[in-house]
C-alpha cells in the first residue's frame, strides 16, 4: 500500500520477515487460501462454539440488567462507575495498537508490520465495538442513551459540550468509522482477489459487491495509495487523541487520583501497551493454528516484544510519576489517594497491577524470551490483565475514598468478582473476544494484504 | 366477603339514615341502604373483598401481580381506603379560604403525642390528604421544630401493615359484636363495683381522656386504671416526691444558664421538652462575633447521646457512677449527705465543675438523667435549690400528667394481679406492654389468667395477639382529642383525615365502657371543652382554639417548692460500683430512631442512621474498643449476653466513645409481630430488662458465639486525622481561641480568591441575577439529632432502599449527618456532627461533567436536577466531592406499599430507576414563594422560604436565605468570622457554607483533658 | 505496485485537496455549532463555565475534522477511480480473473482512443515482451 515499502530483501537480514522461498502465487494462494479453500481447522469451530455460548450468556445478562436496572451490579455512591467504565477503557486501549500498526508505523516506514497490520486492524475493529457495547449498558437509563446525541429533539436541548464523556462520544464513533474505513479501505483490493478466487457464485457475488469492481488499474492504485497514506495521518494523531480524551474522563474530574496532566500520554501509553499485548495474545495462537509461521516470523514477534516493553516502560514511568505528584503537591487528598492506593483495601489490586505491568515486562530485555512464542504469550496475557487492573485501580480506589471520610466506602467488592447474577463480565468479556476473533478469521483475510509482497516480484512478468 | 354474613345483617335503620342525611354527614348519592347507613357489615365487607384478595398471594408480591392487584385496589380506592376530610367541621391554621383550593396545601394545627405529650404541630394537607408534619411555630414544645419521631409519624399512618380490622380471637367481627361482649363483661364488673376491671393506658396528659377515665372509675370504684410505657420517666417524677414530698414537674430553662451539667441526662434528645430544651440551649451557644458569650456544658454520661457529644467536657463513666457524682457534687454544695466515692481524677474533675457551677449562682443547672434512679434526681433538685437556680434556670409545675405514678410500679401491680387471677377484664388501650414490659414480669404468662382481654393498638402486634380482642386505633392525625405540653399547655389534637381503618380512639373505648359505643370523638373532646369553657361565646373560643392549635395562657403555673429530702438518712451508696475491669455493665436505652419500638415498621426511621453509630435496620450491643480487644470480639459478631439468669444473641458494635466495662442495648428491636418493615430487625433487648433496675444495672457476660452478622451502617468509623494529614472538615476552636483569633477558620485552608478563573473576564457572561439562594449551618448547634433528614425525606418523596441496599451503600437522603470522633483514635475526646446537604456549588464540578446537561445552574444559583434528562452516567456523583448526589440503582418505588403513595408531595417528582436526585434547596418552596411574591407584587420576604432541614431543625442550625439581600439572616452568617466553605479549597464556591465550631472548655480542666 | 505510478507519470491527484476540504467543513461544522448550541441558541451556567468555553470545544472539533477529513478521503478516492463498477470488459478476460489481482500484470489498452488499431496495437504489446495479448469484448 505504501511507496515505503520497497524491498524486502533489503531489510536486517537476519532473521527475515518472510520465510525464503515465497512468491507472489504461494502468498496469495496460501493467505487466500484461508479464507476460500482450505477446510477450517476443528479449533476453529471449537472457538466459534465457546463464543456463542458466550455471547448468549451476554444477552442474557444485559437483557436481565435492562430489565432490572443497574442497582444489579456492584456500583455504588462513592464508586459510581465499575465494571463498564473499566472495561470500556481497556477495550479502547486494546483497540489502538490495531491503529497505531496500520497508522503510525507506516508513516515510521516500519516494513515488519505488514505481515499483522490487517490482523491488527481488524482487532481494533471488534475492540472498539466491545468498548462501544459497555458506555449504552452502564447507563442508568440505556433506553434514553440518544440524549446524549446532538440532534434535533422536542427538548430543543443540546448535549453538555463541555463533559468529557460527550467528547468520548465523538472520539469514539470517529475512531470506529475511520478505522472501519481505513480497514476497509485496505481490503478493497484483497476483496477483489477474493473474488477472483472464491468458487461459488455467492462468494464472487458478495466479495464482488464488496470490491466495488477495483480491477487494478495502475491509475487507481496511485489514488489509492494517496488515500491510504493521507488516512494514516490522519488516523495517527486520531489514535492519540482518542485515548487521551479517555483519559480526560477521569482528568477533567476533582476526584484525587483522576486529577492529574499526565494521564492523557501516560492513557496513550498504556493503550499501545495493551493493545500490543493484545495483538501477540492472539498471534500467537493463530500463527501456530494456521501454520502462518512463513508470513509473521519470530522477527515479528521479536519487534512486539520491544515495542511492549518501551510502552510498558512509559506506564511505569507514569505510575511513578503519579506517586512523585502525590507527594509533590503537598495537596492531603492527593497524598492519602496514593498511600490509600498502596495500603488501603484495594492494596491487592494495585500491587498486582505493579507486578504485571512493571515487573513482568522486564523480563522481555532478554533475547531468549521474546524469541519464545509461549513465553511470550503468558507475559500478553498477563499484561492484559494488568491493564485491566491499571483501569480498575483508577476508577475504583480514587472514587472510593476522596475528600471526605464520611462518604467514604468500598464498593464493587471481590465478592462481587464471583459470577453471580451481579457480574458475568469477565467470563463475557473472554467469550465475546473468541466469538469475534473466530468470526472475522473465517470471514476476512486478516494477515498480510498480499499486495504489500509486490516488491519481491519481478518488475514485470 | 361471604354470602352467609351478608344474610346476617340486620335490619336496616332508617331513623338513623334519615338522621344522617339531615346531618349532612353521608353523601347525597347512594349505592346501598347499607352503603348509606355506613353498617359496619357493609364497611367490613367492602373491607374485606380486598385483603382477603390480596392475602392470596405472596409476601413480596411480584410486579405483575402488583399491577393486578392495583387495577383491584383502584376500584374500591373510591370507597374504603381514599383519602376524606372527616366529616366534622376541622379548622384551617390561617384563615381559611370557604373551600380547599385544588392542588393548594393548607396547614392544619394539630398535636403529635410524644410519649403522650403534646408537641404542636402544623400538618401540611393537600386535597384532605396529609403529607407532612411541621412544628408549630408559636407551640412551647414545638416552636416551629420537631424531632425525627413527629416527622416520621406520617408514614405510620400510611403504614399498609396497620390493623386495619377489629379481630376477635384472629377472626375478623364488628364493632357491634365487640361492644356486646364489652358490654357483657362491664355490666358483670359492675356488680362487683368494678372489681377484676383493668385498665391499662400509656401516659395520659389528655383532659378528656383523663376524665373519661375519671368518669369511668367514679362510678366503678373497685375498676383500676395502670399506666405503663418504657418512656415513663418514673425516677424524675419519685425522684421529685422524694425531693418536695409531692408530685412536681421540672421545667428548665437553658437560654438562662451559664452553666450546664448533665448527669446521665439526654435532655437534648428525649423527654417530653427536648425539642424546646434544645431551642434554648442553642440560644445560648451562638457565638456570634458582637455577642461572644456561651453557655458551658458538663456531661457525664453512661453511654454516648447526643448531649455528650455537644458538652465541651464529657465524661464517660460507668451508669452506676453517675449517682456518686450527684453525691460529691451535692456533698460540695454542702448538703449533708454520704458522700460518694470517686476516683482521683473524676475528684478533680467535679472539683473544677464544682468551683465552675458556685461562680455562677442563680444561672446554673444540674441536669438528672431520666434512667438514673429517683435518688440522683432528688439530689439535682437538692444541689439546684443549693445554687439558687430554682425560679430562673429551673421552674415547678404541678405535674402534666393526668395521673402521675410510678409506671412500673402500676405495671407490677398489674402483672401480680393478673398472675393472681383477680383481673378478669383486663383492657389495653395503646401500648404494647406484652413487648416491652420487663422480662422478669413474665406479663405474656400472665395473660392467660384474664378472662376477657381486648387491645386498642395501631398494629395487631405481641399484645394484640394474647388478646381475645383486638380493635384497630386511630392515629392521631386521624383522630380527635387533646393533649397537655410538657409545661402544661393544653393542645387540641385535630384530624387531617377520616380513619382509614373504621379506628377508634382511647376516648371511645372508654366511652364505650361508660355505655356509649357510638360517641363521636369529636363530641367527646367537644363536650367536654365546653363543660370546661368559661368563654361567653363557646363556638368562637372553639373554632379559634382549632385554628391556633392550643389554648394560648394555658400552661401550667410555677409553683413553690419546699426541699424536704434528708440526704443524710439515706443509704451511703445505693450503686457500688463495679470496679474497673470486672464484669460489665449493662445500659438499656430507648432506641434513638424507633424508640420503644412502636416505629419498628417505619420505613423511614428504620433507614435513619442513628445519630451516633449511624447504624440502620437493626441495634446492637455497643462496646467501647478497649471492651471489644478483651473480649475479642469485633464490629459484627454475635454474642451471647448473659443477664440476670437470661441470655439474648446481639451482634456487637464497637463504639469510640463508650464508657469502657459498659455495653449499651438499645430497646425496641427484635419484634416477633410487627410488618414486614420491621420483621427480622434487631434483637429483643427487652427479654434482658427486669424491673427491678430497668435502665442499667452489672454483671452482664458477653461469650462471643462465632456466628457473625452483617449490620448495616451509612457511615465507617472517620477520624479527622486519617494518619496522614488533617483535613479541614470540620473547623474547630475554643472560645478563648476564637475571641483572640476570630478569622480562625478561613486560616484553615486556603480558599482561592472569588473572581480566580482561566477564562477571560470578558467570557464571564452567566453572572447570577436576582436571588441568590445560599445556606449556612451552623456546626456550633448543630446536636445531630437527624430530624432534617426526616423532614427531607417527608418533603421531598425520598425512596427507602432497605438494609441490604444500605450494606451496598446505596442509601437515598439529600442530607446526612456526617458523625467524626475527634482527638485520639483510640479513646475519641467526643463526636462532632455536620449536615452535608447539597453545597450548591456556583462552579459546580458536578455539572460540567454531565453529557446531556440534565445538572444545570439556574439563574438564581441552584444546582438544578432535570430528572427528565439524566441517562444515569453517574459522573456527577463520582465528580461530586461532598458525594451528595443520590442515585436511584433501582426502582425503589417497588419496595412501597400502595397506601404509602398517599403520603407523596404533589409538588416533588417521585424518581424513577436510572436518575441521580438530590438536595433542591426544596425547590418547590421557592418556587411557591416565588409565585405568591409575584402575585402580590413584592419581592420574596426574607424568611418566607423555609426549606424542609430548616424548619425542622430545632436548634436552628440550618438558616437558608437569598445571600443577595445583605440585610437577609443567611447573608449575616456569611459574613460571620466563622463561615467557611467546605473544601472550599477546591474552588467550588459552595452556596452552602458551614459556621465553625466554637467549644467553651473550663481552662481548668483543659490541659487535663479529662 | 511500488513506484508504477511514477514510473507512468502519475504526479497529481486533486485527492489531497478534497481531504483538505473536508477536514475544515469539520473544523468549521463542530467549533461552529458548538459554539451556536451553547452561547446563542440555549445558553446554560453550567457548572460557572461560560458559555462560549472554547477550551472544552477543541476535542470535539478535532474529531469531526478527523472524520470529516476521512470521509473525503475514502469516497474522494472512490469517485475519483470511478468506483464502484459492477462491470468492465476487463472482467471477460479468464487469464485477468485468474492473475490479475494475484500474481500477473495486466496492461489494458481502451478502444476509445481514436488512434486505436487493433493489430498494430497488439503487435507493439507482443513486441515488447507480452506473455499474453487478447482482445477483450466491449
Amino acid at each position: 500500500m505504501s511507496p515505503h515499502d520497497t524491498n524486502v530483501a533489503a531489510l536486517e537480514p537476519s532473521i527475515p520477515l518472510i520465510a525464503p522461498g515465497h512468491t507472489y502465487t504461494t502468498i496469495s494462494d496460501k493467505v487466500a487460501g484461508i479464507v476460500v479453500t482450505e477446510p477450517q481447522p476443528k479449533s476453529w469451530k471449537f472457538g466459534i462454539l465457546i463464543g456463542a455460548i458466550g455471547v448468549m450468556i451476554l444477552n442474557t445478562a444485559v437483557i436481565y440488567l435492562f430489565y432490572k436496572g443497574i442497582g444489579i451490579w456492584g456500583v455504588n455512591i462513592p464508586v459510581g462507575w465499575g465494571w463498564a467504565i473499566i472495561n470500556f477503557v481497556w477495550w479502547i486501549g486494546i483497540g489502538h495498537a490495531g491503529t497505531l500498526i496500520s497508522a503510525i508505523l507506516l508513516l515510521l516506514n516500519q516494513q515488519w508490520r505488514t505481515s499483522i497490520n490487517r490482523f491488527a486492524e481488524a482487532m481494533t475493529i471488534f475492540a472498539v465495538m466491545c468498548a462501544g457495547m459497555f458506555p449504552i449498558l452502564h447507563l442508568g437509563r440505556p433506553w434514553v442513551f440518544y440524549f446524549i446525541l446532538p440532534y434535533p429533539g422536542t427538548l430543543t436541548m443540546w448535549p453538555n459540550f463541555r463533559s468529557p464523556l460527550l467528547w468520548d462520544v465523538f472520539a469514539v464513533s470517529t475512531y470506529a468509522t475511520v478505522s472501519l474505513l481505513f480497514w476497509y479501505v485496505g481490503l478493497i483490493p484483497d476483496f477483489a482477489t477474493l473474488r477472483d478466487k472464491a468458487r461459488n457464485k455467492v462468494g464472487q457475488w458478495a466479495y464482488g459487491f464488496f470490491a466495488l469492481g477495483w480491477r487494478g488499474s495502475a491509475r487507481h492504485w496511485f489514488r489509492y495509495e494517496t488515500a491510504s497514506l493521507i488516512l494514516a495521518g490522519l488516523a495517527t494523531p486520531l489514535v492519540v487523541s482518542v485515548h487521551s480524551i479517555v483519559s480526560l474522563d477521569f482528568s477533567v474530574g476533582i476526584i484525587p487520583g483522576w486529577h492529574t496532566t499526565i494521564f492523557p500520554p501516560y492513557f496513550v501509553a498504556g493503550a499501545i501497551y495493551s493493545g500490543f499485548a493484545m495483538v501477540l495474545t492472539l498471534t500467537i495462537p493463530v500463527r501456530k493454528i494456521y501454520a502462518l509461521e512463513d508470513f509473521i516470523t519470530q522477527r515479528h514477534l521479536d519487534v512486539m516484544a520491544k515495542v511492549m516493553l518501551a510502552t510498558g516502560l512509559i506506564v511505569g514511568y507514569g505510575y511513578i510519576m503519579e506517586a512523585f505528584y502525590a507527594w509533590y503537591s503537598a495537596n492531603p487528598y492527593e497524598k492519602f489517594m496514593i498511600y490509600n492506593r498502596m495500603t488501603g483495601p484495594y492494596w491487592p489490586a494495585y500491587w498486582a497491577l505493579v507486578l504485571c505491568n512493571i515487573v513482568t515486562p522486564q523480563f522481555l530485555w532478554i533475547h531468549w524470551v521474546r524469541n519464545n512464542p509461549i513465553v511470550l504469550f503468558i507475559i500478553s496475557i498477563i499484561v492484559n490483565i494488568g491493564m485491566w487492573l491499571e483501569r480498575y485501580v483508577i476508577v475504583v480506589t480514587s472514587l472510593h475514598a476522596d475528600f471526605l471520610p464520611s462518604s467514604w466506602g468500598s464498593s464493587v467488592s471481590w465478592r462481587n468478582l464471583r459470577p453471580r447474577k451481579t457480574s458475568s463480565w469477565p467470563r463475557k468479556k473472554s467469550m465475546t473476544r473468541a466469538t469475534s476473533r473466530s468470526m472475522r478469521l473465517r470471514l476476512f483475510p486478516w494477515t498480510v494484504s498480499r499486495k504489500r509482497l509486490g516488491s519481491r516480484r519481478p518488475d514485470f512478468l | 366477603m361471604s354470602i352467609e354474613f351478608l344474610d346476617e345483617q340486620k335490619p336496616i335503620d332508617f331513623e338513623a339514615i334519615r338522621a344522617k342525611l339531615a346531618a349532612g354527614q353521608s353523601p347525597r348519592y347512594w349505592r346501598s341502604l347499607d352503603e348509606l347507613a355506613e353498617t359496619e357489615e357493609f364497611t367490613e365487607f367492602l373491607h374485606r373483598e380486598f385483603p382477603a384478595q390480596a392475602s392470596v398471594w405472596p409476601e413480596d408480591v411480584s410486579r405483575r401481580n402488583f399491577l393486578k392487584l392495583m387495577g383491584a385496589s383502584l376500584s374500591l380506592g373510591g370507597l374504603a381506603a381514599c383519602s376524606r376530610q372527616p366529616d366534622e367541621k376541622i379548622v384551617p391554621y390561617v384563615k381559611a379560604p370557604e373551600d380547599v383550593i385544588p392542588g393548594t396545601a393548607l396547614p392544619y394545627a394539630t398535636a403529635y403525642s410524644s410519649s403522650g405529650y403534646a408537641m404542636g404541630a402544623l400538618v401540611t394537607s393537600f386535597m384532605g390528604r396529609p403529607t407532612k408534619v411541621e412544628g408549630h411555630p408559636t407551640h412551647p414544645a414545638s416552636l416551629g421544630a420537631t424531632d425525627l419521631f413527629a416527622q416520621a409519624s406520617i408514614l405510620t399512618m400510611y403504614d399498609p401493615d396497620r390493623s386495619s380490622t377489629i379481630l376477635n380471637s384472629g377472626r375478623e367481627s364488628i364493632w357491634d359484636s365487640f361492644y356486646g361482649a364489652l358490654s357483657g363483661r362491664v355490666d358483670a364488673a359492675r356488680l362487683k363495683q368494678g372489681a377484676g376491671l383493668s385498665i391499662l393506658t400509656e401516659t395520659v396528659t389528655s383532659p378528656a381522656l383523663a376524665n373519661q377515665i375519671k368518669a369511668l372509675l367514679t362510678a366503678l370504684p373497685k375498676a383500676k386504671w395502670h399506666q405503663y410505657q418504657p418512656a415513663s420517666r418514673d425516677s424524675a417524677k419519685t425522684g421529685a416526691v422524694m425531693a418536695y414530698g409531692e408530685a412536681t414537674d421540672t421545667q428548665y430553662h437553658l437560654d438562662r444558664a451559664n452553666v450546664i451539667v448533665s448527669l446521665d441526662a439526654d435532655f437534648l434528645s428525649s423527654g417530653p421538652g427536648a425539642v424546646r430544651y434544645t431551642h434554648d440551649f442553642s440560644s445560648k451557644r451562638l457565638a456570634n462575633a458582637d455577642h461572644p458569650e456561651m453557655s458551658r456544658l458538663y456531661a457525664v454520661e453512661s453511654t454516648p447521646n447526643n448531649t455528650g457529644a455537644m458538652a465541651d467536657h464529657r465524661l464517660g463513666v460507668r451508669p452506676g457512677q453517675i449517682e456518686h457524682f450527684a453525691r460529691a457534687i451535692a456533698g460540695k454544695m454542702g448538703i449533708a449527705l454520704a458522700a460518694g466515692t470517686l476516683e482521683p481524677a473524676h475528684e478533680k474533675w467535679v472539683d473544677a465543675v464544682v468551683r465552675d457551677l458556685k461562680k455562677d449562682p442563680k444561672s446554673s443547672v444540674v441536669i438528672p438523667g431520666d434512667n438514673q434512679p429517683a435518688v440522683v434526681h432528688a439530689l439535682a433538685h437538692a444541689i439546684n435549690q443549693a445554687l439558687g437556680n430554682t425560679g430562673t434556670t429551673v421552674t415547678y409545675t404541678a405535674p402534666v400528667e393526668a395521673n402521675p405514678v410510678d409506671q412500673l410500679a402500676s405495671i407490677k401491680e398489674l402483672a401480680g394481679d393478673m398472675e393472681a387471677g383477680r383481673v378478669d377484664t383486663l383492657i389495653i388501650l395503646g401500648g404494647n406492654p406484652v413487648y416491652t414490659a420487663p422480662a422478669d414480669l413474665k406479663l405474656e404468662s400472665a395473660m392467660d389468667k384474664v378472662a376477657f382481654r381486648t387491645h386498642l393498638s395501631l398494629y395487631d402486634d405481641e399484645t394484640s395477639r394474647l388478646c381475645h380482642w383486638h380493635i384497630p386505633e386511630t392515629h392521631y392525625l386521624e383522630q380527635w382529642g387533646d393533649l397537655r405540653a410538657f409545661d402544661g399547655t393544653i393542645s387540641v389534637v385535630q384530624p387531617l383525615i377520616a380513619p382509614l381503618y373504621f379506628g377508634k380512639s382511647s376516648l371511645e373505648m372508654v366511652a364505650a365502657i361508660n355505655g356509649q359505643p357510638n360517641a363521636a370523638m369529636y363530641d367527646l373532646v367537644r363536650d367536654y371543652w365546653k363543660s370546661q369553657s368559661t368563654a361567653p361565646d363557646f363556638e368562637h373560643y372553639w373554632k379559634t382554639t382549632l385554628s391556633d392549635g392550643f389554648l394560648a395562657e394555658s400552661k401550667f403555673p410555677d409553683k413553690l417548692v419546699k426541699l424536704t429530702a434528708d440526704f443524710s438518712k439515706q443509704p451511703a451508696v445505693a450503686n457500688p460500683p463495679s470496679p474497673a475491669g470486672t464484669g460489665l455493665d449493662v445500659v438499656f436505652r430507648l432506641d434513638p430512631t424507633i424508640g420503644d419500638g412502636f416505629y419498628a415498621n417505619n420505613a423511614w426511621l428504620q433507614e435513619l442512621p442513628k445519630p451516633l453509630t449511624k447504624l440502620v435496620w437493626d441495634n446492637a450491643a455497643l462496646i467501647s474498643p478497649r471492651t471489644a480487644q478483651k473480649l475479642g470480639a469485633a464490629t459484627n459478631d454475635v454474642v451471647e449476653l448473659a443477664y440476670k439468669g437470661r441470655i439474648v444473641k446481639a451482634a456487637v458494635w464497637v463504639m469510640p466513645v463508650q464508657p469502657e466495662g459498659v455495653v449499651t442495648l438499645y430497646l425496641g428491636y427484635g419484634r416477633s409481630r410487627t410488618g414486614k418493615v420491621g420483621k427480622g430487625t434487631g434483637f429483643n433487648a427487652y427479654a434482658l430488662q427486669t424491673s427491678d433496675a430497668p435502665w442499667f444495672g452489672s454483671d452482664l457476660a458477653i461469650t462471643k458465639t462465632g456466628a457473625t452478622y452483617k449490620l448495616a451502617t451509612t457511615q465507617t468509623i472517620a477520624n479527622m486525622n486519617d494518619g496522614l494529614t488533617t483535613r479541614p472538615i470540620i473547623r474547630e476552636a475554643t472560645l478563648e481561641e476564637f475571641k483572640e483569633h476570630p478569622d480562625f477558620a478561613q486560616e484553615m485552608a486556603e480558599t482561592p480568591e472569588k473572581d480566580v478563573t482561566l477564562f477571560p473576564q470578558g467570557l464571564k457572561d452567566n453572572n447570577y441575577d436576582g436571588n441568590a439562594w445560599g445556606m449556612a449551618i451552623d456546626l456550633n448547634v448543630c446536636t445531630g439529632c437527624s430530624a432534617c433528614t426526616i423532614a427531607c425525606q417527608a418533603e421531598n418523596n425520598i425512596a427507602v432502599v432497605g438494609k441490604e441496599q444500605v450494606i451496598r451503600r446505596r442509601v437515598m437522603h439529600w442530607i446526612r449527618v456526617d458523625r467524626y470522633y475527634k482527638g485520639d483514635p483510640e479513646n475519641p475526646e467526643g463526636t462532632v456532627h455536620q449536615p452535608v446537604p447539597c453545597m450548591h456549588c456556583e462552579n459546580a464540578p458536578c455539572e460540567v461533567v454531565c453529557p446531556v446537561a440534565a445538572t444545570n445552574h439556574s439563574k438564581e444559583g441552584l444546582n438544578d436536577m432535570v430528572y427528565n434528562r439524566c441517562i444515569g452516567t453517574r459522573y456527577c456523583s463520582n465528580n461530586c466531592p461532598y458525594k451528595v448526589r443520590r442515585y436511584n440503582f433501582l426502582e425503589w418505588d417497588e419496595f412501597e406499599g400502595e397506601s404509602t403513595k398517599l403520603q407523596k408531595n404533589p409538588n416533588v417528582t417521585v424518581r424513577t430507576r436510572g436518575v441521580m436526585e438530590k438536595c433542591t434547596y426544596c425547590v418547590q418552596r421557592i418556587n411557591k414563594a416565588r409565585i405568591d411574591a409575584k402575585k402580590e407584587d413584592r419581592p420574596i420576604r426574607d424568611g418566607e422560604i423555609v426549606t424542609a432541614c430548616q424548619a425542622v431543625c430545632p436548634a436552628s442550625a440550618i438558616v437558608f436565605g437569598n445571600l443577595a439581600d445583605p440585610e437577609s439572616r443567611v447573608s449575616k452568617l456569611k459574613t460571620n468570622p466563622r463561615n467557611y466553605a467546605l473544601l472550599g479549597e477546591l474552588n467550588t464556591r459552595p452556596r452552602t457554607t458551614y459556621l465553625a465550631k466554637v467549644t467553651n472548655p473550663n481552662p481548668e480542666l483543659e490541659s487535663g483533658k479529662a | 505496485m511500488d513506484g508504477l505510478a511514477e514510473a507512468i507519470g502519475f504526479k497529481k491527484t486533486r485527492l489531497p485537496l478534497i481531504i483538505l476540504c473536508g477536514g475544515l467543513t469539520g473544523a468549521c461544522t463542530a467549533f461552529g455549532f458548538q459554539y451556536w448550541a451553547s452561547a446563542v441558541y440555549y445558553p446554560y451556567n453550567i457548572g460557572g463555565r461560560p458559555f462560549f468555553s472554547w477550551p472544552a470545544f477543541i476535542p470535539i472539533t478535532f474529531e469531526l475534522t478527523v472524520l470529516f477529513a476521512s470521509f473525503a478521503a475514502v469516497f474522494g478516492m472512490i469517485l475519483l477511480n470511478g468506483l464502484p463498477k459492477p462491470y468492465h470488459p476487463v472482467f471477460n478476460s479468464e487469464r485477468f480473473a485468474k492473475h490479475a489481482t494475484s500474481d500477473g500484470f495486466f496492461l489494458s489498452v481502451e478502444t476509445s482512443d481514436p488512434k486505436f488499431d487493433m493489430e498494430t496495437t497488439c503487435a507493439l504489446l507482443s513486441g515488447l515482451g507480452a506473455t499474453h495479448v487478447e482482445a477483450v469484448a466491449q
